[in-house]
């Protein structure tokens, strides 16, 4: 086995930007169900405007990137105010059933051979590099040491990335401490004692709504910024990885979603790596390298049970600040 | 960037009625003006490609309509400048069915072929190569056009059919969740289950019977144990966690996580391509107008009818189904009243695998074919039937499994058809703006 490479490749994931459009994605959703308490199931979907939004606005609109990043982010932002006004009013599992039809529904739209000009349909996007390239201000050249040596464009993607980020964490800090923040965890726990005490819980759930979705929409941007908008990606299945992520970290935490799709990727990566490597080396036997690389799946499966049983507050939570009192 | 943005964002509420019409406005239209216009390159990124070149004397036709049906299910796709069309599909050694639209031909032209009755419709194997070219003879003359009121007939015939396969699955769903308060993700996988083990078994009895008891065994054994499944996930994990008392978002976020354990289980054993059951492939018969079925379509029909109506029948008057009621009605006074809830829940369990299984099998023909993630594909459409029927109603589940199916199916004369699950799942949520406790729900479970 070729423990170098396997170990490398696990650490160039730390600063990958699927680890950081993971975090932003798992940072918006811990605004949505980790502080508000909303169960948001259509994370993929906010990503899957961010990303269109950003990709389409370019190569259809040619706008610049920072005002396509706009266009993303505001897609995000009215399909949370969308989905906000007919279910916030409902008991959470509508939301949650609503969220995840909607996502499906833009997936499919994005998916439908019928906008092929615009959305690429099932080829997606890609090429769409050019301006955001040309803003690089690093020179040309591959800069880095040992795992994390990167071209000038591929550290302009890092960049943009975990200043994105970091904008996101010290808002959500910021928010979160603040009188807005306090009443956003009183309708958490209890939505009736808040409205006793005349706030407009409503407005207040929307808000989060709002917010947490546009910085979903940030995460699908930054994981469209390497290379191409497939909506293959923006499946389900992508909003159960960032739960997992997030409840990883711990759901009403900062840095908990930025913990939690770091270890998630750093340990997705290593074992994409290492168990077809072991079924090479013969040491896990009955299987193909096919099957090993499913492994890694069942194993998110099997750890989110496990976490969401054992451990629900996360690695950073506090045990007396869950979601799960209903 | 982001600041700016959260400031609007508080702002915002004020101005929801205006946004609200807005919003709406935009997504019908988006839904309703669909108006394809190129060649589309390929659907799900498929690996395989069937094409072809619409010409009129050399000259290419722009625009023109076909439909190419076969595993992995029913595509659309329009020539482009050219008169040039191509789709991806998943599988090659396949037959495919190609199906010109001669309405989106130019006026007096047709597509011409004098030994055959239906020269718009072709059947093209995907042979070794993965590639297969299908090209009409177009010219002048008769047109051989199905007209809308017969499309609508053929299409409800079929939504009809998936809706009553839809409701075999979604009334185990419904009940599930009545009982125990866990919107169960997994139940996809229950539905997959079931088709597994059929090809399993089938592919194993073979070698013993002929093919036709080899199929009737393994369903029977598939349906067995698919409802051994359900007990097995009752005993294993849910009556552990009721012990527990886990709240029920978290019951929910573990049955997603079961549901992508056993979801990938599945992959790991039978791989991630789609394998046809025994009879898959069965001649249509000509049933009244257009209506074509084969015999496995039929059967299929018969089986849902029977079985949801011996379930109702079961439900409404025997002494277990009555307790089940109970308990979706108001679990704690049931168990006040002397109602064994652990004994009732897990014959609700041991229901809902066996008529998941039962579902899946019939899906599997219905797609047609068997994959390691079908079930997933119609999790939400189950959902969608059951909170439009209304959350924890067996009936319910029942009225809303038809109207999606109807809604799956007809949507298809309006819309292309790689968006009927996205016009059945627009429509939920269209509903649930006006009535949010579904059709046969109650008000006072909403709020």
């Amino acid at each position: 086995m070729d423990w170098l490479n396997i170990l490398s490749n696990s650490a160039s994931s730390i600063i990958s930007p699927a680890t950081m459009a993971y975090a932003l994605a798992a940072l918006g959703l811990a605004v949505h169900f980790g502080y508000a308490g909303l169960l948001n199931m259509g994370v993929a979907g906010f990503m899957a405007l961010g990303a269109y939004g950003y990709a389409i606005s370019i190569l259809t609109f040619g706008f610049p990137w920072w005002l396509a990043m706009l266009v993303g982010l505001v897609a995000s932002a009215g399909f949370a105010f969308v989905l906000g006004i007919p279910t916030l009013r409902l008991r959470g599992d509508y939301l949650a059933i609503v969220t995840i039809a909607a996502a499906e529904v833009v997936r499919l739209l994005f998916l439908t051979t019928a906008f092929d000009p615009v959305t690429g349909s099932a080829d997606g996007l890609s090429g769409y590099h050019g301006s955001f390239r040309d803003a690089n201000p690093l020179p040309d050249g591959n800069y880095g040491f040992g795992p994390w040596v990167y071209s000038s464009d591929q550290w302009w993607v890092r960049i943009v990335g975990v200043i994105a980020l970091a904008l996101a964490v010290v808002l959500v800090w910021r928010l979160m401490a603040s009188p807005w923040g306090r009443v956003l965890k009183g309708i958490r726990e209890d939505e009736d004692a808040v409205r006793a005490l005349g706030k407009n819980v409503f407005s207040y759930k929307m808000q989060a709504l709002v917010l947490g979705g546009v910085i979903a929409g940030a995460g699908g941007i930054v994981y469209a910024l390497p290379s191409a908008v497939n909506s293959g990606v923006y499946v389900t299945s992508l909003t159960f990885f960032v739960y997992t992520a997030l409840l990883l970290g711990g759901a009403a935490t900062v840095f908990g979603p930025l913990i939690g799709s770091l270890i998630f990727w750093v340990l997705q990566t290593l074992l994409s790596n290492l168990l077809p490597a072991m079924v090479q080396a013969g040491i896990l036997p009955f299987m193909s390298q096919i099957q090993a690389g499913t492994l890694r799946f069942i194993l998110v499966g099997v750890a989110l049970m496990l976490l969401v049983v054992f451990r629900p507050q996360g690695i950073f939570g506090n045990k007396k600040e869950l979601t799960f009192v209903r | 960037m982001t600041i700016t943005r959260s400031a609007l964002a508080r702002r915002v509420p004020r101005t929801i009625g205006v946004l609200l019409a807005l919003f709406t406005a935009a997504f019908a239209v988006i839904l309703m003006t669909v108006s394809p216009a190129s060649a589309a390159p390929s659907a799900d990124g498929d690996p395989y490609r069937v094409s072809g070149n619409v010409q009129l004397d050399g000259e290419p036709l722009e625009g023109v309509r076909l439909t190419i049906d076969g595993p992995g299910g029913l595509q659309e796709v329009v020539t482009d400048a050219n008169g040039q069309w191509k789709v991806g599909v998943p599988e090659k050694n396949e037959t495919y069915v190609v199906t010109l639209d001669e309405e989106t031909l130019p006026a007096g032209i047709a597509v011409v072929d004098p030994e055959d009755d239906t020269p718009n419709v072709k059947e093209a194997e995907v042979g070794q190569g993965g590639r297969v070219t299908v090209n009409f003879f177009i010219g002048e003359g008769e047109r051989h056009v199905t007209s809308f009121f017969d499309q609508f007939v053929q299409r409800s015939v079929t939504g009809i059919s998936f809706g009553l396969m839809l409701a075999l699955a979604a009334v185990g769903l419904t009940l599930v969740y009545g009982t125990t308060a866990i919107a169960n993700f997994a139940h996809a996988e229950m539905v997959t289950f079931g088709p597994i083990v059929v090809g399993a078994v089938a592919a194993a009895a073979t070698a013993a019977m002929p093919i036709e008891a080899a199929l009737a065994v393994a369903i029977v054994i598939a349906i067995v144990l698919s409802a051994g499944l359900g007990l097995f996930l009752d005993v294993v994990i849910w009556r552990p966690l009721r012990r527990r008392r886990v709240g029920v978002v978290q019951l929910m976020i573990v049955s997603i996580g079961l549901s992508l354990t056993m979801r990938y289980l599945f992959q790991f054993f039978i791989g991630g391509g789609t394998t046809q059951l025994p009879f898959a492939a069965m001649e249509k018969i000509p049933l009244f107008g257009v209506v074509q079925m084969s015999w496995i379509d039929i059967a299929s029909i018969v089986i849902s009818i029977v079985v949801i109506v011996a379930f109702a029948l079961w439900l409404s008057y025997s002494r277990v189904g009555k307790a089940t009621r109970a308990i979706s009605d108001n679990s704690p006074l049931a168990a006040a009243s002397g109602i064994d809830v652990d004994a009732v829940v897990r014959v609700v369990w041991v229901l809902a695998g066996a008529m998941a299984g039962l579902a899946g099998i019939l899906y599997a023909y219905y797609r047609p074919g068997l994959k390691w993630d079908m079930g997933t594909q119609v999790l939400l459409l189950m959902f969608a039937a059951v909170t439009l029927g209304g959350l924890g109603t067996a009936f319910g589940a029942l009225i809303g499994s038809i109207i999606v199916g109807l809604l799956v199916e007809l949507s298809t004369l309006w819309i292309p058809a790689d968006l009927k699950f996205a016009g059945a799942l627009f429509i939920l949520i269209v509903i649930l703006l006006f009535r949010p406790q579904g059709i046969l729900g109650r008000r006072e479970r909403i709020g």
